[in-house]
């Protein structure tokens, strides 16, 4: 008996390793499995979701004091808050007694999170305030002894990423080089704070890093994206033909990368002295009519169609062009996604209009791009069932790297050197704690 | 004004006829359905009133509508090649104002979507702005307010 028991625990003890052992990083591929092996979805929960930074919102969409907003590190409901002086909070959603959420909604403003069931008051910075008939708690427990859990949190541009594991690295030693790439990201405020504007959601049915290999993959756009091309005008339809161009795809190490789809458009604050494109100019007249300086108006047009490439942060956030990509695991086979559309704080209302309409275009379920992309991945996941064993090819571009300026692995815009990046930090984390490395 | 009776039946034949030009893909004939200033609405906050100063799930003007529909028709979408068939409910039809420029009405929808095998229910509540003309009512605006609206759907290659 006591045998038996023993050799579970190993066993459990060895999925992530098993999972690990399932990239195979010398060739560029990965087993079809880390798709659909529901115990592998267990293992990943706890080996990379509370183990590493999870991005749960912007500092944004908390703006004032009272502000909340709900969120998800992995499977575990969290809120996000400002309390009254101001200061972010992210509180593990469960009341400390018997255990319901305090909070429900996308986001809002409240003076507490008060639990429905027996009524106890929490503030915006976790503290229990107040519950009733307290004297039955008389020498069984203090009030401060049971706060709503508080989470380490971090921010960088704004972006709050919160984790499970105090003994993480701080947040910008794990961005790494991708914080250079973040910082180019916000400049598309166009001089303006970076604002989340709403969010467009839905989920599919399939493996949560189907979408995380997807942000960091050029090659499906034309393909995939057929019909949104064509619905754009000549010249956006010719920026969007970008595979033959001059783009790339760098691994920024600890599972981010970036991938360079237009090159012009890196830098948002370059080449201002351009004159504006025929196709904004009904955008630069708004602009102008709001009482913008011809200098202030170039800058918000070159502005207003985001950034030119899609930086991927393992493991579940993008800053995809001109919005965040929010992913988030619900089983195996099913994953929700947000994409968050951003502006300016305070920038004009024509800016702000004109990239919501833009987001609508491509971006939610109903999209000219995004259902797209779902029939895709969920016919990846279909398709992952067929066979017993397989694997899934990630090696596109290989053997033509090359070494960036920064000193990273860098590969053409279509190769898939941000899908290795992420697989080889996700091999990492699985293999972590579990005695041995992986491939040993 | 008009007997309430005649428009409403007025109205209820006009929302019939676009529910079923969409059902049975109808795109062109439903293009021809709008003013030429008309707006698809589909929004992601159903309190929400200013919606061109907010994020909506869709929110279509004329080239807009035009685009999307191409973008169902040309064979180009995968997602939209895939679509099987939807079926719509449309009752509970109430008129909210009675204008001699415009009328605006309210009713209940259920679109069920059969994609891929599966079922797929989607119930809103619609709200019809329409300008009555010599040639019948022309949409001047139309919001489809998912009860799902803030909830996460499935990706959708139809119009609702």
């Amino acid at each position: 008996m006591s045998d038996l028991i023993e050799m579970k625990a190993v066993d459990a003890e060895s999925v992530g390793l098993r999972a690990a052992n399932m990239v195979d990083d010398e060739n560029g591929r990965v087993k079809k499995a880390l798709y659909s092996d529901p115990a592998i979805f267990e293992e990943e929960m706890d080996l990379v979701f509370n183990k590493t930074w999870v991005f749960v919102g912007h500092e944004s969409e908390v703006p004032e004091a009272g502000s909340f907003k709900t969120a998800y590190i992995g499977r575990h409901p969290v809120i996000l808050s400002r309390d009254r002086k101001m200061n972010i909070h992210v509180l593990q959603n469960r009341c400390r007694h018997r255990g319901a959420t305090v909070c429900e909604g996308r986001k809002g403003k409240t003076k507490a999170f008060t639990c429905p069931y027996h009524g106890w008051g929490y503030g915006l910075d976790g503290s229990l305030r107040a519950l009733p008939k307290p004297e039955e708690y008389d020498g069984v427990f203090d009030k401060n002894e049971m706060p709503l859990e508080s989470l380490r949190w971090e921010s960088y541009q704004g972006m709050v990423f919160a984790t499970f594991n105090n003994e993480i690295e701080p947040l910008e030693q794990f961005l790494g080089g991708a914080k250079k790439w973040i910082d180019l990201f916000m400049k598309q405020g166009g001089g303006y704070p970076v604002k989340v504007l709403g969010e467009h959601r839905f989920n599919f049915p399939g493996n949560w890093k189907i979408q995380l290999e997807n942000t960091t993959d050029a090659y499906h756009f034309p393909i995939v994206h057929k019909s949104f091309v064509t619905s754009l005008d000549e010249a956006t339809a010719d920026i969007f033909d970008f595979l033959d161009g001059e783009g790339f795809v760098e691994d920024l190490g600890n599972g981010h990368s970036v991938m360079v789809m237009i090159p012009q458009l890196v830098d948002l604050e370059a080449d201002l002295d351009q004159p504006i494109p025929e196709r904004f100019a009904e955008l630069a007249q708004a602009l102008r009519d709001e009482g913008k300086s011809e200098d202030e108006v170039k800058k918000l047009v070159r502005a207003a169609h985001g950034t030119g490439f899609n930086l991927n942060l393992f493991p579940n956030v993008s800053c995809s062009m001109a919005f965040f990509r929010v992913l988030r695991p619900v089983s195996v086979g099913e994953t929700e996604i947000q994409h968050v559309a951003l502006g300016g704080e305070g920038a004009p209302a024509a800016f702000n209009q004109k990239r919501m309409r833009l987001h609508e275009h491509f971006q939610g379920p109903m999209g000219f791009g995004t259902p797209d992309d779902g029939e895709a991945w969920e016919r990846v996941q279909k398709g992952a069932m067929a066979g017993t064993d397989g694997w899934i090819l990630v090696n596109r571009g290989m053997s033509k790297l090359r070494t960036s300026v920064d000193g990273n692995p860098q590969g053409a815009v279509c190769s898939e050197t941000g899908m290795r990046g992420a697989y080889r930090q996700y091999k990492k984390v699985m293999s972590a704690n579990s005695g041995t490395k992986a491939g040993e | 004004m008009k007997s309430n009776t005649q428009l409403l039946a007025q109205v209820t034949e006009f929302i019939g006829y676009e529910a079923d030009l969409l059902d049975h893909k109808g795109y062109q004939e439903w293009l021809s359905l709008w003013t030429e200033k008309g707006l698809y609405i589909v929004p992601t906050d159903l309190n929400e009133t200013d919606y061109l100063g907010t994020l909506n799930l869709a929110l279509d003007d004329a080239d807009m509508r035009r685009m999307r529909v191409a973008r169902l028709e040309n064979g180009e979408s995968v997602s939209a090649n895939s679509v099987g068939y939807t079926v719509r409910m449309m009752s509970r039809v109430r008129i909210l104002e009675a204008g001699d420029d415009l009328v605006i009405a309210r009713c209940a929808m259920t679109l069920n979507e059969l994609r891929h095998g599966k079922l797929v229910t989607y119930p809103a509540n619609v709200e019809y702005t329409l300008k009555p003309t010599g040639e019948g009512f022309k949409l001047e605006q139309k919001v489809v307010k998912l009860l799902h609206a803030d909830g996460f759907l499935r990706t959708v290659s139809f119009i609702f």
